[in-house]
């Protein structure tokens, strides 16, 4: 019935001797918006980067399972780590332009994926817009991107990522070094693009999983534990951790 | 009472402080009044127009007191040892950081720190007895002691210090870039080259630029190993005579108060000041460069 956008299939992953992720079966539909809750620690992160393979940074992690972007095998030694995270983006906890311009934060990726250096400035400019950072920016897209705001450097982040239009943006916190009217910016742009791409969302604001998202995920210490509409996870949860979880009986 | 000490104590820091920083201002003042007041004495004889445009560096002959050989040995040999020391080294320091197994950093990098313990004089020992017989027998040249012995020896000189400054500053470029830049699909060398080395650029600078002073004031190694000539140079096979090694030769023979003693702190000046000239811009870019950081 749904259209399984992205989903991960008996996924173990350990850190050294440490099993981080158990045994996690979970896939997410094409538009929509899932979000990841549950205490610190959890492994909410470390399920979210195995999608675009971070991991394969650190030498002591270990990987075991499939996880599929449509029907690709996303560790499949024949596709290409560039080519699996042009198509699935990322946002990170805390707002990381690189330190270069506005303009040339923007351009970086489409560079070096080598789009047609005519429609460059095009592709900036509409990703800005979708962004809704275009009005604020457009004047001084050659200052640095750090003299941005918080708020301002965030949406820059989410606008690189988009401009590269790839099918799955995975976000991380996204909004929790932001003040609240940044923070509402966000939820409005996730809730607008969400039309064309698939969201997966980590969050430690309850209030912000129910605005945002059509399902949730609640994860306790490696497992998925629940993970159903964002309505049957608030309203009737089945398992009591969940319950005391998402009343705040824990964080 | 403990609070009175403590409020003593503090003073009393304070006034250590800056008496230490005071002192170090101080040396460096009476330095450069000391080379300046000798150098005087050198341009009341001597027209500054000779001494930068003439040609030769001869002050037992007549008119024989131009810098410009001496100057022209030392840019050769510093530009030389740069040429080769700052690819090898930034790269050096970029592998080490970015890619090389935990093992092979545990001991490559206290090998590379062994380098800097080896004396100058070693140093040229080696320039004498080994690179330079190898240079002449490679290039067939009579005399091997020349600009690229040289440069060849400074430059290993001069790794030691950037790799290890090059290291910290790239070390020091927060994960966060690398991730910005992986995450966008780069690949490791993108990243490396396009965002983590950028990133390092002032940490580089100033790596570069302590490199280039040991070039610049190294003495002993070229001083052995680079031919000793005052002649102008005309180029890398040409044996030269650095302004540091002029000075060392010179400075124990000549007699106290004549033209020639304070010619040689005149020339000291000049050297002080391209030194300093160096250290400026570089601290200039690094500053610029900064403001791309949060
Ligand atoms: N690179 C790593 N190396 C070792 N352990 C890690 C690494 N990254 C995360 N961990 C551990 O994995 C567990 C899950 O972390 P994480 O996914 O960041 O949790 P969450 O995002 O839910 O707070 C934690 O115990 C953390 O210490
Ligand atoms: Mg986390």
């Amino acid at each position: 019935m749904e259209d399984i956008k992205l989903s991960a299939h008996a996924l173990n992953l350990w850190f050294g001797n440490k099993q981080v992720l158990k045994n996690i079966d979970i896939e997410f539909a094409k538009n929509q918006v899932t979000s990841l809750i549950g205490p610190s620690g959890c492994g909410k992160s470390t399920l979210l980067r195995s999608f675009n393979r971070m991991h394969d940074l650190s030498p002591e992690a270990r990987i075991e399972g499939k996880l599929m972007l449509g029907e690709m095998d996303l560790y499949d030694p024949a596709n290409s780590v560039t080519q699996t995270r042009k198509r699935i983006g990322m946002v990170f906890q805390r707002p990381n332009p690189l330190p270069k311009t506005i303009y040339e934060n923007m351009a970086y990726a489409l560079k070096l994926h080598q789009f047609p250096k005519a429609e460059i400035p095009g592709m900036i400019q509409s990703a800005l817009e979708e962004s809704f950072l275009w009005e604020e920016v457009k004047d001084e897209l050659d200052k640095p991107a750090v003299k941005l705001s918080g708020g301002q450097q965030q949406r820059l982040c989410i606008a690189r990522t988009v401009v590269l239009r790839p099918e799955v943006i995975l976000m991380d916190e996204p909004c929790s070094a932001l003040d609240p009217i940044s923070t509402e910016k966000i939820e409005e742009l996730i809730l607008k693009l969400k039309e064309h791409y698939t969201f997966v969302i980590v969050t430690h604001n309850m209030q912000q999983a129910q605005r945002i998202s059509d399902k949730v995920a609640f994860m306790y210490l490696g497992e998925v534990v629940e993970f159903e509409k964002t309505d049957a996870i608030f309203q009737n949860p089945v398992h009591e951790l969940t319950a005391n979880y998402v009343r705040g009986y824990f964080g | 009472m403990s609070l009175k000490k403590r409020e003593t104590t503090d003073r009393l820091l304070k006034v250590v402080f800056k008496a230490t920083g005071l002192i170090t201002i101080g040396l460096l003042g009476g330095i450069f009044f000391m080379l300046l007041y000798n150098s005087m004495a050198f341009f009341v004889r001597i027209d500054p127009i000779d001494f930068f445009t003439g040609s030769q560096w001869n002050p037992s002959a007549q008119g024989g007191y131009s810098i410009f050989p001496l100057l022209v040995s030392t840019a050769l040999v510093a530009v030389g040892s740069m040429v080769i020391a700052i690819p090898l080294g930034i790269l050096t320091a970029a592998y080490l950081s970015e890619f090389a197994p935990k093992k092979l950093q545990s001991w490559l990098k206290p090998a590379i720190e062994m380098l800097a313990a080896i004396p100058s004089v070693a140093i040229g020992f080696l320039g004498i007895v080994l690179v330079g017989p190898g240079i002449a027998s490679l290039m067939g040249l009579q005399n091997g002691l020349n600009a690229l012995n040289g440069s060849l020896l400074l430059a290993v000189m001069a790794l030691p210090t950037i790799i290890t400054i090059s290291e910290d500053a790239i070390k020091g470029v927060p994960q966060t870039y690398r991730e910005a830049s992986l995450g966008l699909g780069a690949n490791r060398w993108e990243t490396l080259f396009q965002v983590t080395l950028p990133a390092a650029l002032p940490g580089l600078i100033a790596a570069v630029m302590l490199g280039l002073g040991r070039a610049l004031g190294e003495t002993m190694t070229v001083l052995m190993a680079t031919g000793n000539a005052s002649a102008l140079p005309h180029g890398f096979l040409d044996s030269i005579r650095t302004i540091t090694a002029t000075i060392a030769i010179e400075m124990g023979e000549v007699p106290y108060q004549t033209t020639h003693y304070f010619a040689l702190f005149a020339i000291a000046t000049v050297l002080f000041l391209i030194t300093l000239v160096v250290n400026l811009l570089g601290e200039y870019f690094a500053s610029r460069l900064r403001k791309f950081h949060s």
